[in-house]
């Protein structure tokens, strides 16, 4: 049997940007995330794949980063909260959750908007029902959901209107 | 320009009432919120605690031998570093960072390990070996009043009994006797968690100046700061606590927590900075939330359904800590007759200690339970008197202004107009009984305090405090020690310092929870902040508007109190012409009196009541609320799935209608997840499994909570109607909306198939039980059948206000025959 090394190196792209790091090989991508690349913004409630605060998307697909080895996500497309705002100014997701109440404590936020990015990226004008379904994975305590759903729809309509 | 005006009288806003993202809106929306395991220093260490498997246990050995010698363990420590025990409440002080003699819940911390990592620690943790001579586990509160032996604790009332307590306020047995009709009902209300999706986290480093920094998910960092100052034996002035941002609390972190001691010792021992972030499985031993509670209530009511007297008993099952206990043991009464007046009331408690994790406040603390009760008993008290549950209580609303038979002083109330509210919204009066069959109507109401009239700790001290400071720059700072938790604290000190001062609360920077920079506030808990806080806010306010006005009247060629703050400007009244801008008010009165800074503080009204016990109830205002929802029940399976709620909500004043509605539907949501399916249920292993007591489902995924799918769409209706003991009339809104939604589920599933569930959470199993019940032809009820005989003691006898009571209780042999 081969030894595991201590740490491995490799290449992740993170928000678009070619990121070498080094981690022990047994992390998760959340943990490399969170520990080793300083990206905080992702979140984690349970590190079972239990509450969807850590979600992320990888290739555009929503993933719950705790459940994911980071061993195995070299050269994929990794996007997180960080790389949502074009310089300073909010994706339309974040700036409908900042002024609608779709976010409280804050805590769920990011794994709500990168699962809710996910989807208006392939369905422009999602019915609630939709939304609901798609954000089911993604547990909230603060707000009810309600105000989510909205900041959705908000940002659904904001993104058709931007769309020429 | 209108004329100038007074703060607290202020009609006409620039921010309040108008929807606003919140101040600290766009840092958690780009995740650039710093909660407490986003902390990193450099050279920081990680710990891990080694946990007791054992429900109740004596320890009598712990060796850490081998764990000290694992490669990049830096540390383990035990009981023995920890000779000072802690408690919220002065009251008990029965808990120890580690386990010192004995464990007493699986769970129960035993030893930590500070390692290079958290692998590393974890690793360590199974290289303790503890020796454990296992004792006999009480499991529930009748198997704590038939066991007083062995005691989990060496203190408390007697045996197993941590709290007991008896209040009778008028006779109580003469007004029954005297009622057209008694009433005699039980429920039980199983405990819940509050599940914050943040994980307990704590960092705690030595300053460069050896100070101790604790940054630490918690609620209230006044309360960790002196347990800190108590546990280390350290003066408070060398410790320095930074309530870092809450991913959610709702009052699970209020108790200072084992980890948090734990890390400060480490960082004190090795001069580097140590961290934790409990796994989630932790998160629901360290618990504090809801009670369970078995409930008595015997009310007699008149022919026309008004109340004449309670007789209220509650068993609550504290699990093996103080807690908050003596005060939530208070709360599962004293709250009970502020929703409808009640000219009579006598009221039982009892907490015992129990070997499952403690319990402790969670939203609502202690009240939710008597509000399941007394709704619940309403709706079959109008249902056997032919009334409309509506109806019947819009005719027993309290009073504005009036005492209750404890002596607590409602202030304003918008409950008539809550009920008139829902009724309207949801077509009651229209759609009640004929929705057709298994969908149905329930109603019911709830009222809270908000702020807590007196301390944790008795003292004369203000509850709150807030500094301000401006400077030349435009730059408005206020201070304060309140917590944000996601309630939106942080907004409300700059809304309403911001339109005190006629400014963009935009403007406004808030430094909040840290007890090394920011004046003391008692904490984020008991719905106190907006009131507390945001009265000193608007004292400091006014006081450095008064310099403002001062150098501007000069400039302006006006009088000080003919001036106008608005719109980042400063205005003669009489003369809108003469104006200019707020930073050049600035700058004129700096040059008039200096540098400009004012503090502001808040404590809340002596409490009418004089009697011992008088301090738990009393509050600067209550707020209302009443609720209607709707069920469709499967009576194939007992599902119950709930289409809409509506809700109306007296809140005085919505300082950020965005952020009210929210707390509102939040409160729903969370009372929802606690009627349908949440549930803190222990069960005992089998003997070859040591039979221990453990937790039922100490993961998000076995623990249920609502989902986006389970949740109904809700409608908000807030009353505003302005208290004048709060900022701008703002009462609360985080606790009391949560209130009235379990009776109200319960209510609905009545009239939708006829069965009643006496008992928390409603699951299809129960309600499927009724249904076959009813088939059998037994009585269509799921609850508990028996109250156990609990020795409560004699009452403290109190006459109510109309009585002729002053307050006091009747002492001596007056007082013992009364009773």
């Amino acid at each position: 049997m081969s030894a595991v090394p201590d740490r491995v190196h490799l290449r992740l792209v993170v928000n678009g940007e070619d990121t070498p790091v080094s981690f022990a090989p047994y992390k998760t991508l959340l943990e490399v995330l969170r520990e080793d690349l300083g990206l905080t913004g992702t979140k984690h409630g349970c590190e079972l794949g239990e509450c969807g605060a850590c979600a992320v998307l990888i290739d555009g697909e929503p993933v719950l980063s705790c459940l994911e080895l980071a061993v195995q996500c070299e050269g994929r497309d990794i996007q997180t909260i960080e790389g949502l705002a074009k310089g300073t100014e909010l994706h339309p997701l974040q700036a409908a959750f900042a002024d609608l109440g779709g976010s409280q404590c804050g805590y769920c936020t990011s794994g709500m908007v990168m699962t809710a990015k996910a989807l208006l990226d392939k369905e422009s004008a999602p019915s609630r029902e939709r939304i609901k379904e798609a954000l089911s994975g993604n547990l909230c305590r603060c707000t009810g959901y309600q105000q989510i759903w909205e900041s959705v729809e908000e940002a659904a309509r904001v993104m058709r209107e931007a769309k020429p | 320009m209108n004329a100038p005006e007074r703060p607290r009288e202020k009609t006409r806003f620039d921010t309040i009432g108008k929807p606003r993202r919140r101040v600290d809106g766009r840092a958690k929306a780009i995740g650039e919120a710093r909660f407490a395991d986003d902390l990193v220093l450099p050279r920081m260490l990680h710990a891990k605690l080694a946990r007791s498997p054992h429900p109740h246990a004596i320890i009598e050995s712990i060796d850490t031998t081998r764990a000290r010698a694992h490669r990049g363990v830096h540390l383990v420590l035990t009981g023995a570093e920890f000779p000072v025990p802690y408690g919220i409440m002065p009251v008990s002080q029965d808990e120890y960072p580690l386990a010192r003699e004995r464990v007493r819940h699986v769970g129960d911390p035993v030893a930590a390990v500070i390692a290079v990592d958290e692998q590393t620690a974890t690793e360590a943790l199974q290289l303790i070996d503890v020796k454990y001579r296992p004792l006999p586990t009480i499991a529930s509160p009748e198997e704590a009043l038939a066991n007083p032996e062995p005691r989990i604790h060496d203190y408390g009332e007697r045996g197993n009994i941590h709290r007991n307590q008896s209040y009778e306020f008028g006779d109580v047995e003469e007004a029954l006797a005297q009622s057209d009709h008694v009433f005699e009902d039980l429920f039980f209300y199983e405990g819940n968690t509050h599940l914050p999706i943040e994980q307990q986290a704590s960092l705690a480093s030595v300053e460069g100046d050896g100070k101790l920094l604790l940054a630490t998910s918690t609620q209230n960092p006044h309360y960790l700061h002196r347990q800190l100052a108590r546990v280390l034996q350290m003066p408070a002035a060398r410790i320095r606590v930074i309530a870092t941002p809450n991913g959610g609390g709702f009052g699970g972190k209020c108790d200072p927590a084992n980890h948090e001691f734990v890390v400060s010792k480490a960082a004190l021992m090795l001069g580097r900075p140590v961290k934790i972030c409990l796994t989630r499985e932790e998160v629901f031993y360290q618990h504090r939330g809801r009670h369970p509670v078995l409930m008595k209530f015997r009310t007699g009511v008149t022919q026309d359904g008004r109340l004449t007297a309670t007789h209220l008993q509650t068993l609550l099952d504290g699990g093996a800590y103080g807690s908050h206990g003596p005060a939530s043991t208070f709360y599962t009464g004293v709250l009970t007759p502020v929703t409808y007046e009640l000219p009579r009331f006598k009221f039982e408690a009892c907490r015992v200690f129990t070997n499952k994790p403690a319990c402790g406040p969670k939203r609502g603390h202690g009240t939710p339970q008597p509000r399941f009760g007394q709704e619940v008993q309403l709706d079959k008290i109008a249902e056997r008197l032919g009334l409309d549950p509506a109806e019947m209580r819009l005719k027993m609303v309290t009073k504005p202004g009036s005492l209750t038979a404890s002596w607590l002083r409602i202030g304003s109330t918008g409950l008539a107009e809550c009920i008139r509210k829902v009724v309207e919204m949801s077509g009651w009066k229209e759609r009640r009984g004929r929705l057709g069959s298994g969908r149905g109507l329930g109603l019911a109401c709830s009222s809270y305090m908000c702020g807590a009239g007196v301390s944790i700790y008795w003292n004369k001290l203000p509850h709150s405090a807030v500094q301000l400071l401006l400077d030349r720059s435009g730059q408005v700072t206020v201070y304060c020690g309140a917590t944000e938790l996601g309630q939106g604290s942080d907004d409300v000190l700059a809304a309403l310092t911001a339109e005190a001062l006629g400014i963009d609360p935009g403007n406004v920077r808030c430094v909040t929870g840290d007890t090394g920079i920011t004046p003391i506030d008692l904490g984020s808990y008991s719905s106190r902040v907006t009131i507390m806080m945001g009265n000193a806010a608007l004292q400091a306010a006014g006081r450095v508007r008064e310099l403002l006005a001062a150098a501007a009247a000069e400039a302006l060629d006006t009088l000080p109190d003919r001036v106008v703050f608005s719109q980042d400007r400063v205005f003669a009244a009489d003369d809108a012409g003469k104006t200019m801008s707020f930073i050049e008010a600035i700058a004129a009165a700096e040059a008039k009196f200096g540098t400009l800074a004012a503090v502001g503080s808040y404590a809340p009204p002596k409490p009418p009541g004089k009697y011992k016990g008088a301090g738990v109830g009393p509050s600067p205002a209550y707020s209302f609320t009443a609720c209607v929802v709707e069920t469709e029940v499967d009576p194939h399976t007992g599902w119950v799935t709930v289409p809409k709620i509506w809700i109306a909500h007296d809140i005085g004043r919505a300082l950020n209608p965005v952020l009210a509605r929210g707390q509102v539907i939040g409160d729903v949501y969370m009372g929802l997840g606690e009627a349908l399916m949440e549930e803190q249920a222990f069960r005992r292993l089998p003997p070859k499994l040591s039979s221990a007591l453990v937790h039922r489902n100490p993961s998000m995924l076995d623990y249920k909570s609502p989902t986006s799918l389970d949740m109904p769409e809700v409608e908000v209706a807030l009353i505003e109607d302005p208290d004048p003991n709060c900022p701008y009339g703002a009462k609360e809104v985080g606790q009391g909306p949560l209130l009235p939604v379990m009776p109200a589920l319960a209510n609905a599933i009545h009239d939708a198939v006829g069965v009643r569930i006496d008992e928390v959470p409603i699951t299809p199993e129960k309600v499927l039980r009724a249904l076959e019940k009813r088939e059998k032809g037994e009585a269509p009820r799921v609850g508990p059948e028996s109250f156990p005989p609990v020795p409560y003691p004699q009452p403290i006898f109190v006459l109510p206000p109309w009585e002729g009571g002053d307050g006091n209780e009747l002492k001596g042999r007056e007082g013992r025959r009364a009773a």
